[in-house]
């Protein structure tokens, strides 16, 4: 059994590193996916183009200004003097936000009322909206904090904290709302999903199609050793980009990893049973690698939308939410967020990690039982 | 066909069938293959030759009927057949992108061969095929018949008692496939049983025992000689004259004879029946003054012996073969 297992992982580590094409698919596409997501996607806005409308033009309204500007979110592109142009810079995409101080806003800060201050947001794309709305919200919450913890202290009275004043809202584990933070564990594991099964759905259909399958089932070699020495190779090469694609996210992108390597590794383990299981099943249903590649695409993109990558679970209807739970990416996701983001380990997670062993074990067997008949 | 003794017998087949959904490839076929015989598989293009070898080599599952490869049943021993037996398929089918060794690592490495045999047999191969200067080269950058010969070797490595080849020498000049049949010859020499599919004639003559195999129905069986005699109708004359082409213009008219073609400076006249056309012959070539020297009856050629059996195959089934 072992010798010949050997002699398969022998022979399949020649071949794929012999190929300029596996070669390609081994180490580009993890390195190329994770840097566009980790620069370009990334949905944090900085320097939105925006407006101010200063009516007070007061050092209070020019503070608060200033502190718009500071926090890098908004960079000013425009100031100015008329409500009509608000409209015309928004519509023209001018800027994306409106910075707008009402007159009489120092007045109102000294004298303790509400000063008012709007902020008109651009929100034909309603994700950047919000998120403009949100850092807007920050900044004046903390001016007005500062204000209002100042004149605590400069009051002669006794210093006592003032309820219902703080409204800040912290977001959890994610504190900055990095998008970055939440996305690049995601795309590691969209990223080990791809390459394996690229790698898998190729690896029997490919002898198939070269004939040289036919040589190989006349050997006394067995299914399991056949299949074993089909899947190792690949096994090892997610655990590689695994491990590269770690390093990238946490060295360059400083993504911190808050939980154990060491269940990280057993995650991605029965994540990848998963998903080279799927691959085999792939390889051992078609006829040539064309159609193993056009299925693994098939596959590959609904498992992406199901999984809670993009759009979120509880948002779907609720027969598509049922076929989330066949998504071996559903579950890995939160795996790979948990370990790296929240540092929790498998007393949280031990739900997904039976999933994934339950689903990994069953496509594998399938895809035994599958090849089989060919043998 | 019933051989008296069953240890003698390497291969038999009886009722053998194989469809593909609904469209049958290999019709309820029987024959036997004795120990250390050359058996040729005859028959056209999509006749069931390679159907066939793949159901011995237990790679194809029969449909129905019965089948032994060294007494072992084709079945449920597919895997203990798979020790005994060497396969070289039609479509060359080894690595391309491993080099000479590494393939030849690779097989022995499956049958788990000896480390002090492996090296006597990976040099007996190496040299049986010529490739010491290409040990370390891509399998496909090799020519057709180095490719063929390694494949032979690799078929060989476990040194197999039975030898199924599906068209070996297909794409390979005549001096590589004259060197592949010595290499055959060599081993049933040695007691190994082949069993060989072939499109060419001459390679049909080399062998001890054929099978004919047409629209997946097995249409004759025999030794050469025994096939040439059973199923040739018409007879060839064998004319030595003068004038050999003027001879050929005349002889060509008569309705005696069917057809008449050029061998040298002999001309080969296929008749119906030898009496009459033996006369017309001789009359026709006096009448002409042309010096007749010999005129015989000789024995057919195995193509002509194929042509005509599919050609009555044919007309029953109305759908014409191609022969080699
Ligand atoms: N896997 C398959 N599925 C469907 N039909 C098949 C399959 N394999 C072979 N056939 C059909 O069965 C018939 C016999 O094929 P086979 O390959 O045995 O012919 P052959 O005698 O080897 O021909 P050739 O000289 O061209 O190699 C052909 O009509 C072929 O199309
Ligand atoms: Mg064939």
């Amino acid at each position: 059994m072992f010798g010949r297992l050997k002699e398969m992982l022998i022979k399949e580590f020649i071949q794929i590193f012999r190929d300029p094409r596996t070669r390609f698919i081994i180490f580009l596409p993890p390195i190329i996916q994770l840097l566009v997501f980790g620069y370009a996607v990334t949905t944090d806005v900085k320097n939105a183009a925006t407006a101010i409308y200063d009516q007070d033009n007061s050092v209070a309204s020019r503070e608060l200004t200033s502190r718009f500007i500071r926090s890098r979110y908004f960079k000013v592109k425009e100031n100015i003097r008329e409500e009509g142009q608000i409209r015309h810079l928004i519509d023209h995409s001018r800027v994306k936000a409106v910075l707008q101080i009402n007159k009489g806003f120092e007045n109102d800060l000294r004298s303790g009322r509400t000063a008012q201050v709007q902020m008109i947001v651009d929100a034909t794309d309603s994700n950047t909206a919000g998120i403009l709305l949100d850092y807007g919200q920050r900044i004046a919450q903390e001016y007005s904090q500062e204000i209002l913890l100042d004149r605590v202290a400069r009051s002669a009275g006794p210093v006592r904290a003032i309820g219902g004043l703080d409204l800040q809202s912290r977001a959890w584990f994610n504190e900055n709302l990095e998008s970055r933070n939440f996305y690049v564990p995601g795309v590691i594991a969209i990223l080990l999903m791809l390459v394996t099964l690229m790698l898998t759905s190729m690896a029997i259909v490919r002898e198939k199609e070269m004939g040289t399958m036919e040589q190989i089932m006349v050997t006394p070699i067995s299914s399991m050793e056949f299949i074993l020495g089909k899947t190792l190779p690949f096994a090892l090469i997610g655990f590689f980009d695994m491990v590269l694609v770690v390093l990238i996210a946490w060295g360059w992108f400083d993504v911190p990893i808050r939980g154990s390597l060491g269940w990280l590794f057993l995650g991605t383990g029965l994540y990848l049973m998963s998903t080279l299981g799927m691959g085999l099943l792939i390889s051992t249903i078609s006829r040539t690698q064309q159609q193993a590649l056009m299925t693994t695409f098939f596959y590959f993109q609904p498992m992406v939308l199901l999984s809670g990558f993009m759009f979120p679970i509880e948002n779907m209807p609720e027969p598509v939410q049922w076929l989330t739970y066949l998504d071996p990416l559903r579950y890995f996701l939160v795996i790979i967020r948990g370990i790296f983001l929240k540092g929790i380990g498998p007393e949280i997670l031990w739900p997904q990690m039976l999933a994934l062993l339950v689903m990994g074990v069953s496509v594998f067997l399938l895809a035994i039982h599958r090849f089989k008949k060919y043998l | 066909m019933h051989s008296s003794n069953p240890r003698n017998i390497a291969v038999s087949v009886h009722n053998l069938s194989k469809q593909f959904d609904g469209f049958t490839a290999v019709d309820r076929i029987n024959f036997e293959v004795k120990k250390g015989e050359i058996f040729g598989f005859l028959g056209p293009n999509g006749a069931g030759k390679s159907t066939t070898i793949r159901m011995l080599c237990g790679i194809l599952p029969p449909t129905s009927g019965e089948g032994k490869v060294a007494g072992l049943d084709i079945h449920t021993q597919r895997e203990q057949i798979k020790w005994q037996i060497g396969y070289m398929s039609q479509k060359f089918s080894l690595y391309e992108d491993l080099t000479v060794e590494e393939n030849i690592n690779f097989y022995s490495g499956i049958y788990q061969i000896e480390e002090d045999t492996l090296r006597r047999r990976k040099e007996w191969v190496i040299e049986m095929a010529g490739l010491q200067r290409h040990r370390g080269s891509l399998t496909r950058v090799l020519s057709g018949g180095w490719r063929q010969r390694l494949a032979l070797g690799c078929a060989l490595l476990h040194e197999p008692s039975i030898l199924f080849l599906d068209e070996p020498t297909s794409g390979v000049d005549p001096i590589s496939r004259r060197q592949f049949w010595d290499l055959i010859y060599e081993l049933t020499g040695r007691g190994v049983t082949v069993f060989v599919t072939t499109h060419y004639m001459d390679e049909a003559e080399y062998c001890d025992r054929l099978g004919m195999i047409y629209d997946g129905k097995l249409v004759a069986l025999g030794t050469p000689e025994e096939l040439k005699k059973e199923f040739m109708k018409e007879t060839v004359l064998e004319v030595s004259c003068e004038q050999p082409m003027k001879a050929m213009a005349v002889i060509q008219n008569l309705a005696a004879v069917k057809e008449v073609t050029l061998f040298g400076n002999h001309l080969h006249a296929v008749v119906p029946d030898a009496r009459t056309a033996h006369k017309a012959i001789q009359l026709v070539l006096s009448e002409n003054a042309i010096k007749l020297s010999r005129l015989e009856k000789i024995s057919p050629a195995l193509e002509d012996v194929f042509v005509s059996l599919i050609e009555a195959q044919g007309k029953a089934t109305a759908t014409g073969g191609e022969g080699a």
